[in-house]
């Protein structure tokens, strides 16, 4: 096939991606959507292995099998609580075979200056994708300290990596070659800026940092595109980095924060919140069934918590009793509950709870007030209302699910340990929460039991 | 010539990208986000034509190590990403009617 077909291919597979991600807009076409867009991958790679360019196969039939091997097992096996880890892997992975791709396209000759611009740029992408990612990995997985690392002089070695990757790269553009050193040094330099960057940024903020990896991945496949002059590569690699920049940008804004706070300053409970005094008042297991068993509405509030607990069944099917009750239920999500931008949603879906019942913050707020019942499970700094009153808060303007309006509010919790914030939570002391202490699921599951007498 | 028609190309598809994804809604945004990784994988494309190509030697070998990482990314993100959607279901029970 010559050139010409396979680039008019090329633009088949653009559109059917562009129309798979159109599909993704709503639940009920997404499964489709996701399969126009795995077909417009199968197009794009199928065509290019008629390339005049491409002479022997044996390197490729190996590396591709062995890739899908891997992709396949990873994807059946990973657990939804896992999700994050598993975008984050995927992510590091996209960032590597781009730097690989940007390193393989000096071999070719006749480079252009703007080539290897190109390709510098890919390989910085890519390399701080890589690196960003897999650090991200093991915070997640908690594999390492998942708290923000600050310490003085960051910002100064910070500055010192990129002004030195900055001069290496002008070096290397000014007599680009393979063997050129100033290549690995860029090539080290990126990597190492990829891990300063993740460094700082600790638990509650990593949607962002998983958004923003993903916009990266995106901008390292565009970056490499340009590098090897292929138009599919830029249309799909943009895509991408536009979809990673919003949902950092949505992340942000449920946070109140800015992304360059959320990337240099870590979570500083510098500002004293004003003390919370006041009794907390537990309650039984028993006593919140017959609660429970009174209401009309009830409204499930998750967090991370309901994650690590691996409570989103018992969860379901006690919002399936309630219903048999006769009681409406709704699952009110907060934008940054959990560990990714949506976690909490695929982990309800996965418990078979209807899409149609979980609710966006924006939406529930107004009508808290007519909820009789309001069940946090795990969720903190999402539901605290200092965010809302109290001036001194570090989380003070952050949008919150005002679960306090509500008639009867249920915390579930471990202990009175504060959350991942470090933030007092005055929700706790108010005159309608009532403490549910212990492990999420069991409680649960004993609230279950009860209806089940 | 070229690099203004790639820079073109570059520019159309960022805002294309913007509308289409604005309108996804926060319900499906990890399956968006997996299935956008997915797509990333698109390198794999540059990937190929370096593990196949003339030049051999450590070109060739960067290439297969690109399309292999690539393969990850494309197989496993278009796999778990159809694993999550599937679970998005609505009850036929509720009421009728309701479609948002």
């Amino acid at each position: 096939m010559s050139l010409v077909v396979i680039n008019f291919w090329y633009v088949a597979a653009a559109a059917l991606f562009i129309f798979g991600l159109k599909k993704l807009g709503s639940p009920d076409s997404a499964v489709k959507g996701n399969i126009y867009s795995a077909a417009a991958m199968l197009i794009a790679v199928a065509v290019t292995l008629f390339n005049q360019n491409i002479l022997s196969f044996d390197w490729i039939i190996i590396a591709a099998v062995a890739g899908s091997i891997i992709g396949v097992l990873a994807a059946q096996r990973v657990q939804m609580t896992s999700m994050p880890e598993m975008v984050a892997i995927f992510n590091g992975s996209g960032g590597i075979a781009s730097l690989l791709v940007g390193w393989a396209a000096l071999f070719n000759t006749g480079n252009t200056l703007l080539t290897d611009i190109t390709v510098v740029i890919s390989i910085v992408v890519g390399g701080m994708t890589f690196s960003g990612s897999i650090l991200a990995w093991g915070k997640l997985s908690e594999i390492m300290n998942s708290a923000a690392v600050v310490f003085s002089g960051q910002r100064v070695v910070n500055s010192a990596i990129v002004l030195s990757l900055l001069t290496f790269s002008v070096l290397f553009c000014l007599d680009p070659s393979v063997s050129s050193p100033y290549l690995y040094l860029i090539i080290g330099l990126s990597i190492l800026l990829g891990m300063m960057a993740v460094l700082p940024i600790g638990g509650a903020d990593m949607p962002v940092v998983i958004s923003l990896l993903n916009s990266y991945s995106g901008l390292a496949a565009c970056a490499a595109g340009l590098a090897i002059n292929n138009n599919i590569l830029i249309v799909a690699g943009s895509m991408v980095g536009a979809a990673g920049i919003i949902l950092t940008n949505i992340m942000c804004k449920a946070m109140n924060r800015s992304l360059s706070h959320v990337l240099f300053s870590g979570f500083s409970a510098a500002k004293q919140a004003t003390k919370v005094e006041g009794e907390v008042k537990p309650i039984t297991a028993d006593d919140a069934f017959l609660i429970l068993e009174a209401a009309q509405s009830v409204t499930f509030v998750p967090g991370y918590g309901m994650a690590v607990a691996q409570a989103q069944h018992v969860v379901r099917e006690l919002g399936e009793l309630l219903e048999k009750n006769g009681a409406d239920v709704t699952y009110a999500i907060h934008p940054v509950a959990g560990r990714m931008p949506g976690h909490m949603n695929v982990l309800l879906a996965e418990a078979n709870v209807s899409y149609d019942q979980l609710i966006e913050m924006e939406d529930i707020n107004p009508r808290i007030g007519g909820v009789d019942v309001a069940v946090v499970i795990g969720a903190n700094d999402v539901v605290n209302p200092a965010a809302r009153n109290d001036e001194n808060s570090p989380i003070y303007g952050m949008p919150i699910i005002n679960v306090d309006e509500a008639r009867t509010v249920f915390v579930l919790k471990r202990s009175m340990a504060s959350g991942f914030s470090g933030v007092d939570n005055p929700l706790f002391f108010c005159d309608n929460t009532r403490m549910l202490f212990g492990d999420a699921k069991q409680s649960i599951a004993s609230v279950v039991a009860e209806f089940k007498i | 010539m070229e690099g203004v028609f790639l820079s073109m190309v570059l520019m159309l598809s960022v805002f294309l990208g913007f509308e289409l994804i604005s309108k996804v809604p926060a319900t499906l945004h990890t399956p968006l986000m997996s299935g956008a990784n997915a797509i990333s994988g698109i390198t794999v494309v540059g990937a190929l034509i370096s593990a196949g190509g003339e030049l051999g030697g450590l070109s060739t070998y960067l290439g297969a190590a690109a399309v292999m990482f690539a393969m990850i990314n494309v197989v496993g993100g278009y796999m778990v990403t159809n694993r999550m959607l599937s679970m998005f279901k609505k009850k036929d029970k509720s009421q009728p009617g309701e479609k948002s």
